[in-house]
Order: C-alpha cells, then structure tokens, then sequence
C-alpha cells in the first residue's frame, strides 16, 4: 500500500514542504483538490447562476407587471426564437422552469453546501481538507455540467408550441411525457442526473469528512452548529436524491423507450411521479435551509459575543426537522385527490415541523437575550433572515391545513410562501454568511456601508415583491401564469416594483465585491473581535493553500463555542 | 357542443336580450329580490335560455383585494373561518416575534450592554417555547381535521353529478345523470367579453350551469396532461388526472357566476382555460337542461337516452369517443 502511494504522491521527498505552494493556474481551478479552490469555484459558479436566474425572474416581473403579453413576444436569448403567441406562451414556462431549477441546483444548494460547506467544515472541525479531495472536485464539474445541460435544454425543441422544458421545476408527468415531444425534456432529465450525482457524492464527502477528520478532542456535542447543520443536510442529500434519480430515470424510459410507469394507457399513474418526486423534494427544501440555520447560529453568536443558546436543543431541532421532513411529502400534493386520511395525516405531520422550527427562532432570540450586540453587515442580514423566515415559516403552518390549502394551492400565496423562506430565508442566510465570511476568503474587507445599503435595498424590495403576492394568492391568482384578469393588476404592479428596487440593491452588491478586490483593506485573522471563536478565525486571511498540518486540539474543559487554543495565538501563519 | 350552443343563442329571440337588459338595472338595485327574478322571467322552454349577465357575477377577484374571495359554498363559510382564525395566529406570532426582535436590538446592542451574559441554558424557557407552539398547533388541527372529515363527506344519491374533464386548453362539463351531453367550455375572446361587460380571462363561452342549492357531485378527470379544476369563491379545488376519477361534493348557496381559472401547469395556454360556474335556481337549470341536445331530467333520462348520439359527428375532436361510448351504450340497451 505505501509503495503505491508514493507512485501518486505529487510530492517527492526532496521539495520542501510548504503550505502555500499552490499548482499553476490550469491545475488549480480545473484540476482542484483543495476544498478552499473548490468552494470558490462553487461560489463563483452559484453567483453566475444566480445572475441568470435573477435576471430570469427581472423577465417574468417584467410580464407580469401589468395585464396582457407584453415582454414574451420579444426575442429573448433562451429559447423562443418561434414566431407566435403559443411559443411565447411556452416561452413564459421555459422561463419559469429555467428559473425554478436554476435557483434550487445551480444557485442556492452549490453556494450553500458546495460553497460555504466546503469552505468551512474543515476550518471548522480543524481538518487539513475534505476527505476525498479528487472527488470533491468531480461533484464540482458534474454540477457544472448539469448547468450546461439544463441551458441547452431552452435552446433545443420542446413542446409543440416551441424550444424548451416548459414544464415547471417539478417535470410532473405527463407534461414531461407526451406533453413535451422535443429533446429539452431530456436535457433537463441529464442536468437533473449530473447534478444530482454531484450533490450525492459531495454528501459522501461530507459525511466521511465530519465523521472521520474532525480535531482531537472536538467530539459531535462540540463541533460548531454550521457543522452540524451541514452533515445533517449531507444526509439528506444521500437519501433523498436517490428516489429523484429513480422518479426522472422512470421518466426517461417512459419518454424514450416505450414503459408507462406515469402513463394510465399502459396501467401507469401521473401521481406516482409526483409521490416520487416530493419524497425527494420536500427534503429537498430543508437541504436548502439547514445550511442557512447552521450559518445564522454562528453569526448571531459572534455578533452577541455569546454562546449559542441551547446548543443540543438547536442541534437535535435541525435533526429532527431533517428526520420528520421525510415524511409530509404529499402536502405538496393536495388536490390530486388523496383519501381523506392521508390528507389528515399530512396535515397533523407537516404542522409538527413547526415546533422544531419555533425552538430554532426562539433559540437564537435568547442567544441574542443578555448579550452585546453589534450590528456589522453579516448580523443584520442574520436578523432579516430570522424575521422573514418567521414570516415564511408561519405561512407554512397555514398551508398545512389541508384544507385550508384548497383555495391557495397553486396560487400566489404558495409562491409568496416559498420566497419568504428560500428567496428571503436561504437568501439571506447566504449573504449573512457571505459578508461574515467574505474577507476570510478573499483576505480583503468589504465596504459595511455597502453592505449595509445592499441589505436594506434588498430587504426593502423583496418585501415589496413578495408580501403582495400573499394577496394574490387570497384572491386566487394560479401560479406560471404569464397574463392575468384585471382583478389581479394591482398587486402585481407592486410587485414589479419591488423586483426593480431589489435589483438595484444587488448592484449595490456587485460594486462592494469590486471595491473590495480593488481597494478593500486587508483582513486580520479574525477581524470580527473576541465574539468569533471557531478555529477558522485562527487561521490567517486567507487561510494559508493547506491549514492545520499541525493539528488543532480541543481540550476537555473547551465546549462547543470557543474553539481557540488556550493561548489564543494562531495555530498557523 | 360549440355548436349546439350556437344553434340554441341563434334560435333565442333577439327579444330576450332587450328583457334580459332591461332587468339589469332592477337587479343591481334590489339584489334580494333580484335572485328570484330569473325564475321567475325566463321560460323554461328550449332556446329560452340565457346565460346570466355581469350583474349576477359573485365570484371573481377584486383589484387590490387582500383577503379571500367572498364564499358562497357551505365548505367555504367553515374554511374561510378557520382562515380568519389562523390569519389572527400567523400575525400574532410574527408581531410577537418582531417585538422580541425589536426589545433585544434596543436592550442589548453593545452601547446598551457592553458586557455579555454567560447564559447558555434554561431548561424551563426551553420547555415553555417547545410545548406551547405544541398547544397552538393542536388547537388548530382540531377544526382542521374537522374541516378535512366535511369537505370528504360523501355527495348523497339524488346528487347532480357533472363530469368536469380538462383538455388542452378547455373544459368539459359532462352531465351523466342527464342524458349524457357535454358542454365544451372555452375562454371567451377578450374582445367580446369586455364587449359584453364581463372580465376578460376568465369568462368563457359556455359556462358550467348548475342548480343552485343542490348537491353537486363534481368528478374531474383529464384527456392529455394533469389539469386543476379550481373556483376560489367556493373553496373548492381538485385535480384533473388523467387515469383517476377525483369526486368531491359541492353545494352553491346562491345563484350567480362564479370564476375560477386552471391550476396545474398544463402547457402553453395553462393561462387561458378559465372555468366559469353559473348556479341557477333549479326550474331553470333543468330548463337549461332540456335546452340541450339530450339533455334530460329525472325519469325523462332514461326515457331518451340516445338522442344525442348524432351529435358528436358534428363537431369532432376530443370529444368524440366519450360520446359515441354513451351512443354504444345506449344502442346495446335498445
């Protein structure tokens, strides 16, 4: 065994180990093995591909912004190059599908977990990098592919009615079937395959990682709640993707080679798909929120210059949302015409996530309760979250009820609901985690004025988009719906608006990345003050090419919070 | 059944639009008196019927709105309360913790308290915040689930059943317990519709009539992809799935139109299949009915069961089949 490692080893014995020396350009950013290269490449991929669905929604605000087909019947560079008011009409699905998958695969989950998850959990646990580096890098590519796929999917033939997937995220049979004749679907199915693929290795990683890599001394009850909260999203990684690899293969047959697992004509069921589908996807919802728990906890107690309140309490509630979210898929389906005890139990499960969550709230309330609050740029957009997800997760309880749910399922209300807690909630949760950890990457500070102006711009505007579509909802405007009854103009004029002033907030992002690289001061260690006290806040800024070869140790009389060596000097320079 | 309806709005006597405007006025100023007035005015004869005007509208949405449609079914006066009571719970929660949110922003920023607790734990507040939410929740499964057992309540025996099919991109209204006929229901053009005073994108040519104040037993399948069959103003929503038979019940308590749109994404033109639901009072519903090609109440169904049999030829498409079945039928029996 030791002779065939050495074969590989990049190393000989003679080169002079050094912890920054880093491989040329070409072998670093595509080649990478190193978990700090692969989670900028996440990060800078997941920021791309939140362009492209942001500006994807900039369209569909633009549409919907008053009564009648205004902007559909442009050109536009995804899809659509048909004439006529069917291909502009399947354009307005293209678009609502393209954005829906972007923003889930290619936007929120890699920024999350491929992002921050890989840049963080081994500073955090005191690990040199992920357990499997080249597959680290492989779950990075098969992503990227997927998003290549998913892009070709708008340009090849879809329905009748022209190019595209117009099909809606979920690819519910039998619109993906015999509703779509063209190729798309099929790209979708394969950007679906290669990402899902990526995300199920990148959880293996994970797991072995934190089981396996983490520090002497720092036991499970001691690793910090981001840790946490991304080995539990790893899990559901591993098992929920399965059964959408085995929903959108049964598909592909289906579409390709003649089995009819959704289709009634051959003794199949459209419903089938759609139980197999949000078994995953409902899962897959929390897998886009834990790491934003995790990330918030961190962030609340830095900035409250205490230690998380109830830290096994807030652990085992992200457990426990993780486990029950297994099991309330079929709220996502109502009015398909369940029996009327499912639906009671749907009901009764569903509403039971909302203890968990509420143990979440209130916990960091009371971290913040007693403590010494300073408002820098990555704390507000923690509290924005805590008060948006609250907004989102009561919204939640209402669509529970079954039925209650039958006068806004598929509505606005629904959209309104899910962009509280992943547009506001996930979102935010990412630029919280952005802003805390973007000067420990980059080694350069951003401007909090900036940062600052961006968060109100963009809390601001969100709001304005998204509270009004509650209404709409109430009032029973359905959802992917690209023109409405004039009943429906008022609020959705609002909520144009919105999307502008949110828009101009992210330019106000995108200028403070620019004054950063560009004039930004260098960053300290840990520049966020005594509060920030887990072991990447040892490390310099940026940490140095290969961390911790001296390995950190988590004494006995150190809890979960302070991870500092006793001497409080950096472990390496 | 396109075709019919156009045979029936040829055959009405120019007449009856001059009447029918003519009533307007007096329906917007008495509206209780005014829900009688189509029973009593219309002649239940075939051809005399006429789809009722804008001033009979009660379900559709209101610009700027913020609540739910006004309910006009026994299901959707509960829900809407259960509605209001959880809209008190979801802002009573989100002001509380707001408020929490404010007092800890304003208490304990640093200028406020410089020095930060130690506290990590408190095992009483922690059992507090875990068995309350607990409490809430069980105190709204409870009207929850109460809700849940009526709108599963079984349609009874002498319901109307209406066989409501989705194809893209419109609606079937099949009436089996009368004779077996469907009306094809398409979005109106905007045009004719602002035209006539009624809301564009969600009137359509044919509407789905019912009789008022009767139990209808609503089933809802699909020809090609899944549809929704949805009416906000009476709480009522259910897929249409190819393959299944969904059957829920449906009880309107006024007469009036009611609008709903498609809800399940269903391909290009999901925007533009609106349902329109026209409740009558019962004489002239089955007024309506006879108006029908076969259209039959009562005994009178099994009396004539194949006379819509030519029809199908007439106006082809999706139709077709599920009308010949019934023509097979009928033709095995006799």
């Amino acid at each position: 065994m030791a002779t065939t490692a050495e074969g590989f080893q990049a190393h000989t014995e003679d080169e002079h180990h050094d912890a920054d020396h880093k491989p040329g350009f070409f072998a670093r950013w595509f080649m990478s093995t190193n978990h700090k290269d692969i989670g900028t490449l996440y990060l800078i991929f997941a920021i791309c591909a939140g362009i492209i669905g942001g500006a994807i929604s900039g369209i569909m605000r633009a549409e919907l912004a008053e009564p009648g087909i205004q902007i559909l019947t442009q050109a536009w560079p995804l899809g659509a190059s048909e004439e006529g008011f069917d291909a502009a009409l399947h354009h307005w699905n293209v678009l609502v599908t393209a954005h829906g998958l972007i923003m889930v695969f290619f936007m929120v989950m890699p920024a999350m977990i491929g992002g921050f998850g890989n840049w963080f959990v081994p500073l955090m646990i005191g690990a040199p990098d992920m357990a499997f580096p080249r597959m680290n890098n492989i779950s990075f590519w098969l992503t990227a592919a997927g998003f290549v796929s998913l892009m070709i999917s708008t340009v090849v033939p879809g329905a009748a009615a022209g190019s595209g997937a117009g099909t809606g995220w979920t690819v519910y049979a039998p619109l993906a079937t015999y509703g779509h004749d063209g190729p798309a679907v099929d790209f979708v199915i394969f950007s679906l395959h290669l990402a899902g693929a990526g995300s199920i290795l990148g959880a293996t990683n994970f797991i072995t990682t934190i089981f396996n890599m983490r520090a002497p001394g720092m036991t499970l009850h001691k690793m910090p709640l981001f840790v946490w909260s991304v080995l539990i999203t790893a899990f559901l990684l591993l098992l929920a993707l399965p059964v959408l690899a085995a929903a959108i293969t049964m598909l592909l047959t289906d579409r390709n080679f003649g089995t009819t697992f959704f289709d009634p004509a051959g003794g199949g069921d459209p419903v089938l798909y759609q139980h197999l589908f949000w078994f995953f996807g409902h899962p897959e919802v929390y897998i886009m929120i834990l790491p934003g728990f995790g990330m918030v906890s961190q962030i609340v107690a830095t900035f409250s210059r205490k230690p998380v309140f109830g830290y096994l309490g807030m652990a085992y509630a992200m457990v426990a949302i993780g486990v029950v979210g297994f099991v309330v898929w079929a709220h996502h389906m109502y009015t398909v015409g369940l029996d009327v005890n499912t639906k009671m139990y749907f009901t009764a499960a569903t509403m039971v996530i909302a203890v968990p969550t509420g143990v979440k709230i209130f916990s960091w309330i009371a971290t913040m309760w007693g403590g010494s609050l300073e408002f820098k740029s990555p704390m507000v957009w923690a509290l924005g979250f805590i008060f948006l997800f609250t907004v989102g997760g009561v919204t939640g309880v209402y669509l529970a009820n079954g039925g209650v749910d039958d006068v806004v399922h598929d509505t606005y209300f629904v959209v309104a609901h899910f962009h509280y807690v992943l547009s506001m909630g996930a979102v935010f949760s990412l630029f919280a985690g952005f802003y805390y950890w973007f000067p420990k990457m980059s080694g350069r500070m951003h401007s909090e004025l900036l940062a600052h102006i961006h968060f109100w711009g963009f809390f601001i505007g969100v709001n304005v988009i998204f509270f009004p579509q509650h209404f709409l909802g109430w009032q029973g405007m359905p959802r992917r719906y690209p023109d409405y009854a004039e009943g429906y103009a008022y609020w959705n004029e609002i909520s144009s608006v919105g999307y502008t002033i949110m828009a101009v907030s992210m330019l106000v992002f995108f200028v403070n990345l620019a004054y950063a690289f560009i004039a930004g001061k260098r960053a300290a260690p840990n520049y966020w003050g005594e509060g920030a006290t887990t072991l990447e806040w040892t490390l310099s800024s940026p940490p140095p090419y290969h961390q911790f070869e001296t390995l950190p140790v988590i004494e006995e009389s150190q809890g979960y919070h302070d991870h500092r060596p006793a001497a409080a000097t950096p472990a390496t320079s | 059944m396109v075709f019919w309806a156009a045979i029936a709005l040829a055959l009405a006597p120019q007449g009856a639009f001059a009447q029918d405007a003519a009533e307007a006025p007096v329906a917007e100023a008495a509206p209780a008196e005014a829900a009688a007035a189509p029973a009593g005015d219309a002649a239940p004869a075939a051809g005399g019927y006429e789809p009722l005007g804008p001033e009979w509208i009660k379900g559709q949405p209101t610009a700027g709105g913020w609540d739910v449609q006004d309910q006009f079914s026994p299901i959707g006066d509960t829900a809407s309360g259960l509605h209001v009571g959880l809209m008190w719970v979801m802002g009573l929660i989100c002001i509380f913790v707001l408020a929490l949110l404010v007092w800890v922003i304003v208490r304990y920023r640093r200028g406020a308290n410089p020095t930060p607790s130690k506290t990590t734990h408190n095992t009483f507040i922690e059992v507090v915040w875990t068995l309350v939410p607990v409490l809430i929740l069980v105190g709204i499964a409870v009207p929850s689930i109460s809700l849940l057992s009526d709108q599963y309540e079984s349609p009874p025996e002498d319901a109307v059943t209406i066989k409501v099919t989705g194809y893209q991109w419109y609606w079937g209204y099949g009436y089996p317990d009368n004779g077996g006929f469907e009306v094809i229901s398409n979005m109106m053009p905007e045009d004719e519709a602002k035209a006539k005073g009624l809301p564009a994108l969600l009137e359509v040519d044919n509407r789905m009539v019912v009789p008022v104040d009767t139990p209808l037993r609503i089933q809802t399948t699909a020809a090609d992809v899944i549809h929704s069959f949805a009416v906000p103003s009476l709480w009522f929503k259910i897929d249409a799935v190819p393959g299944r038979l969904n059957e829920r019940l449906l009880t309107i308590d006024e007469p009036g139109i009611y609008y709903g749109q498609c809800s399940e994404l269903c391909g290009a033109r999901h925007g533009y299949m609106p349902i329109a639901v026209e409740a009558l009072p019962r004489d002239q519903w089955e007024a309506w009915v006879r108006s029908q090609p076969g259209g039959s109440v009562g005994d009178e169904a099994e009396a004539a069961p194949a006379a819509p049999a030519a029809a199908p030829a007439a106006e082809g498409g999706e139709a077709a089949p599920e009308n010949a079945d019934g023509a097979e039928a009928a033709a095995a029996t006799n």
